[in-house]
């Protein structure tokens, strides 16, 4: 991806992806950033998928999807800076959103957050045509998947280059809302 | 009612039976409150995520699919029945080998880690893991109730100590806080499973008792079930929505399972189940018969 493309999109806008995505997680980032290991890839202009996937080994270093499916991405949200910054990533695929910080990095740096529907890896699965590459596989499953893709999605822009959030709109308005439940409730 | 030998084996297939199935068919009380939000929902965002859980669901059922990749921690909820004669030990390792052969054999992703090394055994099993829980009930069956409880929502368990003097008002503020401040993380519309009372390890293991409870299905105790629905109907007013991108429905439901606690003590703890609420069911008699449902 190239920053046009990444600058292009806006929050709840639906969108399908064509092409390479990287499944990255807990694991391989902690190694990447915490310990300092080189990552076997050039991320440059590259989405990353959070994700760790069931597969069925068919070969050295092969292997055929089970299923794939995206995790929570809060939890890898402090290696955003890094990865748009030092790495060129364009864009990051997650679910349950990112920070502020990371919408402020994504505006600076021109990348966008896609939502991916949580829990529906079934559906996910079947839009990936194969698994190309994997590395650092004594982490399984937490290596770094090269899948390759077709039609992936439609997942919904969460975070845009502008600096729009759309989880994070949704939870200050819940949490306002919540200020008048608990009025309503007589709790203080 | 004495068990034969050829008992543990069975239990042990109907474990493997138990966890590659749950992840394939989901609730048909979970299948049914996912309809019925799509029906309602109005925003088109909403519509966009509920049409995706409903064809991955289908994809299960259909296509022998697995819905989600998160094959969760193993928890196995077990009532012996109190005329059954058999061996605990025995019992409990046939779990084991049927979480392990699970695994292995479908083959599932393991998803159990030591939380110091963070080594991978590849067998979804390791120290204290499968949790099993053992009950005791009137009869002669074996019932297993089985959850891989995936981490998304399992995340998003939180537990506190209130004292008496913030009274019930301060549960139910603590539960709606958390329930907001976790927004999307969980995967919603979730199950919200809360435990009131006991100590702080039996209070959050009510909340996650709560979460296997089928839809609809409310707390015999008048005044909790009335905090249920209050808690419910506050819930689907914040407007989270399904992934948290807004919409309509937040909770599948809420439910709350209790016991009584110290004169000191006010425990609540929140438990989460994501939209999926993965659980399935074996009724076990000493014969070999098998019956599986949710």
């Amino acid at each position: 991806m190239t920053e046009a493309d990444a600058r292009q999109v806006s929050i709840g806008d639906s969108v399908y992806l064509d092409g390479i995505v990287f499944g990255v997680r807990d694991g391989n980032l902690i190694r990447v950033f915490d310990k300092g290991v080189k990552p076997p890839v050039d991320w440059r202009g590259a989405a990353l998928l959070h994700t760790a996937p069931n597969v069925k080994k068919t070969g050295p270093g092969k292997y055929e999807a089970i299923c794939v499916g995206t995790t929570t991405s809060m939890r890898m949200d402090r290696f955003t800076e890094a990865l748009l910054r030092d790495h060129g990533v364009r864009a990051i695929l997650g679910k349950g959103g990112m920070s502020q910080r990371t919408a402020e990095l994504m505006k600076q740096y021109g990348a966008c957050y896609l939502s991916v529907t949580g829990g529906a890896a079934a559906m996910e699965t079947l839009q990936i045509e194969e698994i190309e590459a994997v590395y650092w596989e004594d982490l399984m499953p937490e290596c770094i998947w090269q899948f390759r893709v077709k039609d992936f999605g439609p997942w919904t822009v969460g975070i845009d280059a502008k600096g729009g959030n759309l989880q994070q709109d949704v939870q200050v308005d819940a949490q306002k809302k919540l200020a008048t439940i608990l009025q309503g409730m007589g709790i203080k | 009612m004495q068990v034969a030998d050829t008992f543990y084996p069975l239990v042990e297939n109907t474990c493997r039976d138990l966890y590659i199935q749950s992840l394939k068919l989901i609730p048909d009380d979970i299948v049914a409150a996912i309809r019925k939000a799509a029906a309602r929902a109005t925003k088109e965002v909403e519509k966009r995520i509920l049409s995706h859980y409903i064809k991955s669901i289908e994809l299960g059922q259909t296509q022998d699919m697995m819905v989600c990749q998160d094959t969760g921690i193993p928890i196995y909820w077990v009532e012996i029945g109190g005329d059954l004669r058999l061996d605990g030990k025995r019992l409990t390792d046939a779990i084991i080998r049927g979480t392990e052969r699970a695994t292995r054999e479908h083959p599932l992703r393991s998803s159990i880690v030591s939380p110091i090394t963070r080594e991978n055994r590849q067998t979804s099993t390791g120290e204290r893991i499968p949790i099993i829980h053992y009950d005791f009930v009137p009869g002669d069956k074996l019932e297993i109730l089985f959850m891989p409880k995936g981490s998304g929502s399992e995340n998003m368990s939180f537990m506190k100590m209130l004292v008496p003097a913030d009274g019930v008002n301060g549960i139910k503020k603590f539960v709606l806080e958390q329930v907001v401040g976790a927004g999307a993380k969980p995967c919603p519309p979730t199950i919200v499973g809360i435990g009131i009372g006991g100590s702080s390890d039996l209070c959050m293991t009510l909340a996650k008792k709560a979460t296997t409870r089928p839809l609809g299905s409310r707390n015999p105790d008048p005044q909790i079930a009335a905090i249920e629905e209050e808690l419910f109907n506050a819930i689907n007013q914040t407007g989270i929505g399904p992934q948290g991108l807004g919409g309509d429905t937040t909770a599948l439901g809420v439910q709350i399972e209790s016991a009584w606690t110290h004169i000191t003590c006010n425990p609540v703890a929140v438990n989460m189940q994501c939209w999926r609420a993965e659980r399935r069911r074996a009724k076990i008699s000493a014969d070999g018969k098998v019956e599986l449902g949710f």
